[in-house]
């Protein structure tokens, strides 16, 4: 069950609005699909994205794919445990496996996304 | 193709109830992973683990000439195997091309088995048929025999537990007609992850209840994803990557199992050295993102130099790892070179394999009974 506290994008994304800031990263579901995680490549600290922008990939044993930005902002923080740790992210996705911080997040765009129950529907059915 | 197109071994009903991920592979729905390629993985470096293999194929050859086309077929020596042992070769087409690699059993003096890949053994078994004498007698028995490998420095102990002879003197490369609970069985010690281990062949509905047996005494099922990451780890090739049906088997630098004295088919340009343009070599990058099946390899000027075949992440030495071929005047040990990547280019060195080289397949078996 993916919690109701943050919103979900099509492309396995959650994001949880904190004040002005916005934390994002992959969806349990995501990691569990990728298999273990073995790299990650973080944006710069500083970049304003867009929403749906690519803003770096993560890679399991098996495979590549890109993350995009549930919404737009700028990085201000990446999770840089992940560079020597990516495994942390199969650990606890929804937690400690965060992967950015935002700032600027225009958050009129949230309502663009789904809640845990959607999304976890919408899994589900892939 | 839906999943009802591929063909299923007669362990797939049982990977389902163990949870894997399934995939398709050489024709058939297999085992990708269970728990998770790099838990498999170490399983089997540290402990022991399974692998469904059902999927590969069997053909049994015999006759009075049955040495003498063999010879002709495959790029290792044939004639010169003792009955009991197995060899690794290369069956050629007349190019020099690989056709498929495969495993010669030495059954006695006129009697083999051959053991191929999955998804090109309708091919090899016709192309064989095809190229024996009128007196061989060639007869495919994929679909009655099944087989499984335990691999790992703990499988000694586990497979003395279910073979009623003893196994104690086996030496690697070398097989034994053995029986469980009285039922045939033939255990092999080779298999395709670098540690000690067994290659084990029986009767479909024994084969399934021996596996349960081994996960009871301790073995780990892992999947096809941990599978290609332990024969990577060995510089072991996958058929379909490093080599094919195109590229001279000379490149892939097995000389052991490249006869240069025989004459077999396609030996003429195999044993050409000047035909040999690029030479099969590891890859060890720099950091952990992975190179992949396809990707360009430059020289530091940005030159083509050549291509990766199979690349991965490396559980063992947690470093990502790649093989490839490099034009042969730059395939020297330790030339750093460049992986082409859309985002990045990875940097690397020119290794040598195996890259992971701790493992205990050539190791003596007392040493783990």
């Amino acid at each position: 069950m993916s919690p109701e506290d943050r919103k979900y994008t099509k492309t396995h994304e959650w994001i949880k609005v904190e004040g002005k800031t916005a934390t994002m990263g992959i969806t349990d579901h995501a990691q569990h699909a990728l298999g273990d995680i073995t790299f990650v490549e973080l944006p710069a600290i500083g970049k304003v994205l867009k929403q749906g922008q690519e803003c770096g990939v993560i890679e399991s044993v098996k495979a590549a794919s890109d993350i995009y930005s549930p919404v737009s902002g700028k990085v201000v923080e990446v999770n840089s445990a992940l560079k020597d740790a990516p495994e942390i992210i199969n650990q606890d996705a929804h937690g400690r496996g965060w992967i950015v911080k935002l700032s600027d997040v225009d958050t009129s765009q949230l309502d663009s996304l789904m809640g845990g129950k959607e999304y976890d529907t919408t899994a589900g059915n892939e | 193709m839906s999943d009802s197109e591929f063909r299923k071994t007669p362990f797939y009903d049982m990977h389902v109830s163990l949870g894997a991920q399934m995939g398709p592979f050489g024709g058939y729905m297999m085992p990708i992973r269970y728990k998770g390629i790099i838990q498999e993985h170490n399983a089997c470096r540290k402990a022991s683990a399974l692998f469904d293999t059902c999927h590969m194929g069997e053909f049994m050859v015999k006759g009075v000439r049955a040495v003498a086309d063999l010879e002709n077929l495959v790029s290792c020596d044939v004639s010169s195997m003792k009955a009991g042992q197995c060899r690794y070769g290369l069956m050629c087409n007349e190019n020099g091309g690989v056709i498929d690699d495969l495993l010669v059993y030495r059954i006695g003096d006129q009697e083999f088995m051959i053991v191929v890949n999955a998804g090109t053994q309708e091919n090899d078994f016709s192309w064989i048929k095809s190229h024996l004498s009128a007196g061989t007698m060639a007869e495919n028995i994929s679909e009655r025999t099944a087989k499984f490998d335990l691999q790992g420095p703990a499988s000694a102990k586990i497979m003395q537990k279910i073979a009623d002879q003893p196994i104690a003197d086996m030496k690697y490369y070398y097989f034994k007609p053995n029986t469980s609970g009285g039922r045939k069985i033939i255990v092999s010690r080779t298999g395709y992850t670098g540690e000690l281990g067994f290659e084990i062949y029986g009767d479909p509905d024994l084969a399934l209840k021996l596996w349960a047996r081994c996960m009871e005494l301790g073995a780990e099922p892992a999947g096809l994803g941990a599978r290609d990451t332990l024969r990577l780890e060995i510089g072991m090739p996958l058929y379909g990557h490093e080599l094919n049906e195109k590229r001279n088997a000379a490149e892939s630098g097995f000389v052991r199992s490249i006869s240069q004295t025989k004459k077999f088919i396609g030996s003429g340009t195999v044993q050409d050295a000047a035909k040999k343009k690029n030479s099969l070599v590891g890859i060890t990058l720099e950091g952990r993102r992975a190179a992949r099946n396809g990707d360009i390899i430059l020289d530091e000027a940005g030159a083509v130099i050549g291509e990766v075949t199979s690349g991965s992440f490396a559980p063992s030495l947690e470093i990502a790892i790649a093989i490839g071929y490099l034009t042969s005047a730059c395939s020297n040990q330790g030339r750093r070179i460049l992986v082409k990547n859309p985002r990045q280019n990875i940097p690397g060195v020119v290794s040598e394999m195996p890259f992971y080289k701790q493992a205990t397949a050539r190791k003596p078996m007392k040493d783990f009974l």
